[in-house]
């Protein structure tokens, strides 16, 4: 795999920490990337992350830019995105 | 509920056109391999044509593209020749949220919003989702599906040095397998519930066509060395907060034993179940086996609704190919097909080699203990839901199905385990905006 030294990098921030990827990355692994390990936390309380990769399972739903119920699996990472998971959210 | 509280809550947004209503000939739901020569076939005799896809690139799940992973010869020719067709609208990161009236549907798309289209002939190319099956431990994170693993890795997911554990039957393991090594990975081992038999006779009948052979030696390349156990399941997922350990079953009656693997991700997916929502909410016949029922031209039951690729039997990407093809002309109304139609039948052999090579057998068909969590949206377990005879009861007493997949994923689980049949699905089809749904009853804008 040959990753040109030239290819465009964004910055995006996640649960508060800034992290900078390749283009045409997801945020499915942008959260990898930043070593974030789960997206939400289930009804009983277990930390999950994503399944299936391709937009059905839901359990990769993060909030990005203040809209809730995204699929970090299916959305590219953009410049300037701040991308929170279940974790971080004040749900109270 | 939950989840539809917090779009309420957050999710209202202008879109920059308000409600925006489109009529194209032909619209085409899918922008894999069936979906895109769908599309270029269909507007070739200058019709309109609507592409549509729920991912921000084209290419379906076996064409996926990312960052290191730039098109292949066979998506490349078309997204080229695509471009240069003015009259595809290629709308990703659009699904389809309801049917509207006789021959249109409710869009909600991320640069549009709500958006209300109309056709006058539908291609469906939704293509087929992997069937994850639970097992204990499954809703750890670094479980996911085989295809899925494939997926996040193209999406730019780092697994260098990640010691994973692929499980599940069929091909898609071993490509998993490929994109996995390729990307650094630590390929521990392959377990495949099909039998040694089974899959060596499927590679045998891989000499029949030549293109799968060569595919098939490329993946395996430095195969030696990597522990591919037949007749073997995936028992259970261990470790806290997080997959450190995977317990795999092999053989079966007095020949079976258990062995712990310790890994950082298992992978793990039984074969691929069409993606029939639309098709069904429409109307459209489904067989027996859940796939989208067709005829010679690729019609569905419904008129004006023709349907092609996976999500009418799962067969690969040189069969959706020609059945896209076939669709698109069909639909467009050109006539003669012939060489497409032996094409056509040639692959669908090949695609019926693959289903008898990894069909579940016992321990796969076997539902996990009743202490495993079925339903992962509402963590439900199985135990919970067994003791119902119909999908429906399940649902009302216990909401297993009723979150945020609607049942996608635990449905396939029940219907192997249990026999059950999904009801037709109601609409919203995926979670919607609120702003989405009043897309339904605004007025179009004047001039239309």
């Amino acid at each position: 795999m040959n990753r040109s030294g030239s290819a465009a990098t964004i910055c995006l921030t996640i649960d508060g920490q800034r992290i900078a990827v390749e283009a045409g990355t997801t945020v499915a692994a942008a959260l990898a990337l930043a070593g974030v390990g789960s997206t939400r936390m289930s009804v009983s309380g277990q930390p999950r992350a994503a399944l299936c990769g391709m937009g059905v399972c839901q359990e990769c739903r993060v909030t990005i830019d203040g809209r809730a119920h995204a699929l970090a699996c299916q959305t590219l990472c953009r410049e300037g995105q701040i991308v929170r998971t279940d974790d971080s959210m004040d749900m109270r | 509920m939950k989840q539809q509280v917090d779009t309420v809550a957050t999710g209202i947004r202008r879109t920059p056109d308000h409600t925006m209503r489109h009529h194209f000939d032909i619209v085409v739901v899918g922008a894999g391999p069936a979906g895109l020569n769908a599309a270029h076939a269909a507007a070739r005799t200058g019709a309109s044509v609507a592409l549509l896809d729920d991912n921000p690139r084209a290419g379906g799940q076996i064409w996926r593209q990312g960052p290191g992973y730039a098109p292949q010869a066979p998506l490349h020719n078309l997204l080229t020749a695509i471009g240069g067709q003015a009259n595809i609208s290629h709308w990703p990161s659009t699904r389809v949220i309801a049917p509207l009236g006789p021959r249109g549907l409710l869009l909600e798309s991320a640069e549009r919003g709500g958006v209300c289209i109309t056709y006058e002939r539908l291609i469906l190319a939704t293509g087929a989702r992997e069937r994850l099956l639970p097992f204990a431990g499954w809703t750890l994170p670094g479980v996911t599906g085989a295809g899925a693993l494939q997926a996040l890795i193209k999406g730019g997911m780092p697994v260098r040095g990640e010691r994973i554990v692929i499980a599940g039957s069929g091909p898609l393991l071993i490509a998993a397998l490929a994109t996995a090594r390729a990307a650094g990975a630590r390929v521990v081992a392959v377990v495949e519930q099909a039998s040694a038999f089974d899959v060596a006779r499927f590679g045998a009948s891989l000499l029949a066509e030549p293109g799968k052979l060569r595919q098939a030696v490329g993946m395996t390349r430095g195969f030696v060395g990597l522990p591919y156990w037949t007749d073997s399941i995936v028992e259970e997922a261990h470790g806290d907060g997080r997959v450190e350990r995977v317990t795999i079953a092999r053989g079966s009656g007095r020949k079976r034993v258990t062995l712990d693997c310790d890994c950082d991700r298992i992978a793990c997916g039984y074969g691929l179940v069409p993606n029939i929502t639309l098709a069904q909410a429409l109307g459209c016949a489904i067989s027996e086996a859940g796939e989208i029922v067709v005829d010679d031209g690729q019609r569905t039951s419904v008129e004006s609704v023709f349907a092609a690729g996976e999500c009418t039997g799962v067969g690969g990407a040189e069969l959706a190919g020609v059945e896209g093809e076939i669709a698109g002309l069909v639909a467009s109304g050109a006539t003669g097909h012939t060489a497409l139609d032996t094409q056509r039948a040639r692959w669908r052999r090949f695609g019926r080699r693959v289903d008898t090579a990894f069909a579940l057998r016992d321990a796969a068909r076997t539902p996990p203990a009743d202490t495993t969590l079925l339903c992962r949206c509402e963590d439900v377990r199985i135990g919970e839901v067994r003791e119902f005879s119909s999908w429906r009861d399940a649902k009302l007493h216990t909401r297993c199905g009723m979150g945020a997949c609607q049942g996608r994923i635990c449905g396939a689980a029940a219907s192997l385990y249990f026999g059950w049949q999904s009801a037709a699905p109601r609409a919203p089809f995926s979670p919607a905006q609120v702003g989405t749904l009043m897309a339904m009853n605004a007025e179009p804008p004047p001039g239309e």
